[in-house]
């Protein structure tokens, strides 16, 4: 049964529970610190739900055993951290190339290699979106609380549902070890696989889409006989690696039906805007200490402002461009050497806007402070 | 097509659009499928209940050939992925069907792990003693001495007995045979779709393009002799000493052990655990 209500929670305990109720049933993962609790908790919770809980041998498995359950009917979801993550890139690559639903958390630590264990960092924004080979788009949304992790989990697997794609819900030790008070409303909008019709079955083509760019998933077992082929495939799911044509279109598709629906899938958060002359751009743990920094600034008479990522990829070119438009400087705040920052310049770079960075690795998310002194220091260059 | 190749009695179970098949010439998958189909012809098992999950490798690509759902997975990864699925829907009759490097090499740990767990699949290994697909590199099941491309000076690494070791691992299903062994080859397959628990079957299958060229195998036939020269009945074995062993294929049942619950069966056991509490 799906908890309710007020509830007292861990941010991987709240991951878990809102998988649940998004309707996943089914988890296979790899003990890995800081994402243990999660493979715990669903260890405890799986049966209750009448869900599966297995712990494979190790990450490849573990993602493996997913997308096997995915086309088994199910929801399906891992998670991990840094290490476990690089090992299950190839299968992301698998999940998108042959449309499996399924969610992948990864509560990003200290990297690279086993680096800091226990310890936070935002090191894997750019591995979420470019790890596997060959080109791809994928969803990867980034919460900042306890309450967000339930609600963009629900989010993320409802996306992994509606375009058929590995969603990636990325985490950090900092909200993952974190306990907070959340509200989880009475009823949620859960999406559901779109299937193909029973009547289909004679002559369905496992991968043509409908007009959204997205073909019904059939369900192993149903009767369908599909042909769920990892390599460059046609409609039938019949393997050609030769047509240059066909490759391209179906890489075109795959990518478009994301790109597409930019609109639906990008979320972003914008606060203290409208006459912002500096905005603090961030995203996961370290947004908390931005807009704690933001209101000191303010407090102090600087007009600075807030703007923060929740969904990563694809990227919020659009969003920020329209901030680009009403500020003259950024500061970008993050728990690496410049993963965003490059994201950001980017898109920002056409505008004329200054973008500064606040960079910081060892694990220690940055104070308030240390974002208002770099804050100051940004708004009185130049004048 | 003449009226008898294309009334076939393996065609309904078959994409026999997408025939011939992309095997070379003198290759022995083509004897494993066969087997297979009769197999799950003589059982009366529906197609539909039936599910292939497949490796990377030419044995990878027989899931064109069955018209059932096949899920062809990246290189080593089919044992995991069709634990997923069987775990998911325990009444489909799971298949996964990998090829020696896939399963012996970048797959070894999902190998043993599958065994142990004794997962409910129906595991048909094609070993064919080399990597043929990409060209006939040097594999875990190579014996010692063999050329491969990358065992340009013979092999100076020891195979693995795949049977020994998925009994080692605790498969409670493990037999060897070779594709010139048609009837007992069937005769497995059928045990092994019955067998509630993890089945293992190994079938040897000469490849006279990679494996036979490297080897001095002058044609797919003298090949062929070899193997079935080279395999010994795992009866005959038992009274055979270590260095009459040497280099041979021991060929038979390996293990066959009822009543220990496969890993649905205790998956199952414990969500009703939760039911009758409720």
């Amino acid at each position: 049964m799906r908890i309710s209500g007020r509830q007292f929670l861990q941010g991987n305990e709240a991951v878990v529970e809102a998988a649940i109720a998004a309707g996943c049933r089914f988890f296979a993962g790899y003990p890995i610190t800081p994402a243990s609790e999660i493979a715990e908790t669903m260890a405890i919770r799986m049966p209750q739900e009448k869900g599966i809980f297995i712990q494979m041998e190790d990450e490849l498995a573990s993602l493996s055993a997913v997308i096997g359950a995915s086309w088994a009917g199910a929801k399906a979801m891992t998670a991990t951290s840094g290490p476990g993550f690089s090992l299950m890139q190839e299968n992301i690559g698998m999940a998108v190339m042959t449309e499996t639903p399924c969610v992948i958390v990864d509560v990003q630590r200290s990297g690279p290699s086993s680096g800091q264990a226990t310890r936070a960092a935002q090191g894997d924004l750019m591995q979420a979106k470019w790890g596997s080979h060959g080109d791809y788009e994928l969803i990867v949304i980034y919460p900042n609380s306890v309450q967000e992790l339930y609600d963009k989990t629900i989010e993320a697997f409802n996306l992994a549902e509606k375009y058929r794609t590995p969603v990636i819900l990325l985490s950090d030790e900092i909200i993952a070890h974190m306990r907070e008070n959340i509200y989880i409303p009475e009823t949620l909008d859960i999406i559901e696989r779109k299937r193909p019709r029973p009547e289909d079955k004679e002559h369905f083509l496992p991968w043509k889409p409908d007009d959204d760019g997205i073909p019904p998933m059939a369900k192993f077992g149903d009767g369908f006989k599909v042909m769920v082929e990892n390599n460059t495939h046609d409609a039938t799911g019949r393997t050609n690696q030769t047509d240059a044509a066909l490759h391209t279109q179906l890489i075109n598709r795959l990518c478009n039906k994301i790109l597409n629906a930019k609109k639906d899938i990008v979320k972003t958060e914008g606060l203290f805007l409208d006459d912002a002359e500096l905005v603090v751009v961030s995203c996961g743990c370290v947004s908390r200490s931005a807009l704690e920094a933001v209101k000191m600034a303010r407090q102090k008479g600087i007009k600075a402002g807030y703007f923060r990522l929740i969904t990563i990829w694809p990227f919020a070119d659009e969003q920020l461009i329209e901030v680009a438009g009403a500020t003259k400087k950024m500061l970008v705040a993050e728990m690496n050497t410049g993963k965003l920052l490059r994201e950001v310049k980017r898109v920002v770079d056409p505008y004329g806007v200054q973008v500064n960075h606040l960079p910081k690795i060892g694990g220690a998310y940055h104070t308030p402070g240390e974002i208002l002194a770099s804050i100051e220091k940004a708004v009185n260059e130049n004048e | 097509m003449s009226e008898v190749v294309r009334q076939h009695p393996a065609f309904k179970y078959m994409r026999k659009q997408f025939l011939p098949h992309i095997w070379c010439p003198g290759c022995g998958n083509g004897l494993i499928l066969a087997a297979i189909i009769r197999a799950i012809d003589e059982l009366g098992i529906d197609i539909d209940e039936t599910s292939f999950v497949t490796g990377i490798g030419c044995w990878g690509l027989t899931g064109n050939y069955i018209n059932a759902d096949w899920l062809h997975t990246t290189h080593g990864r089919a044992l995991p992925m069709a634990t997923g699925l069987k775990l998911m829907n325990p009444k489909l009759k799971v298949f996964a069907l990998t090829g020696d490097g896939d399963l012996a090499a970048i797959g070894g740990n999902h190998f043993i792990h599958a065994a142990r767990r004794n997962v409910d699949l129906i595991t048909i290994c094609s070993n064919n003693m080399i990597f043929g697909r990409t060209g006939g590199q040097v594999a875990p099941t190579t014996p010692e001495g063999k050329y491969a491309s990358t065992s340009p000076y013979g092999n100076i690494e020891r195979p693995f007995d795949l049977c020994r070791l998925a009994e080692a691992a605790g498969a409670t299903h493990v037999e060897r045979w070779t594709v010139m062994h048609p009837v007992p080859l069937t005769k497995a397959i059928k045990k092994a779709i019955e067998h509630k628990g993890f089945s293992f079957i190994e079938v040897l299958s000469p490849c006279p393009v990679q494996y036979g060229r490297k080897n001095k195998f002058r044609n797919p036939s003298v090949l062929y002799n070899w193997v079935k020269e080279q395999s010994v009945s795992i009866k005959k074995a038992q009274d055979m000493s270590e260095q009459e062993l040497e280099g041979k294929f021991i060929i038979g049942e390996f293990v066959k052990k009822e009543n220990i619950p496969d890993l649905s069966a205790q998956l199952l056991k414990l969500q009703e655990s939760f039911e009758n509490k409720s």
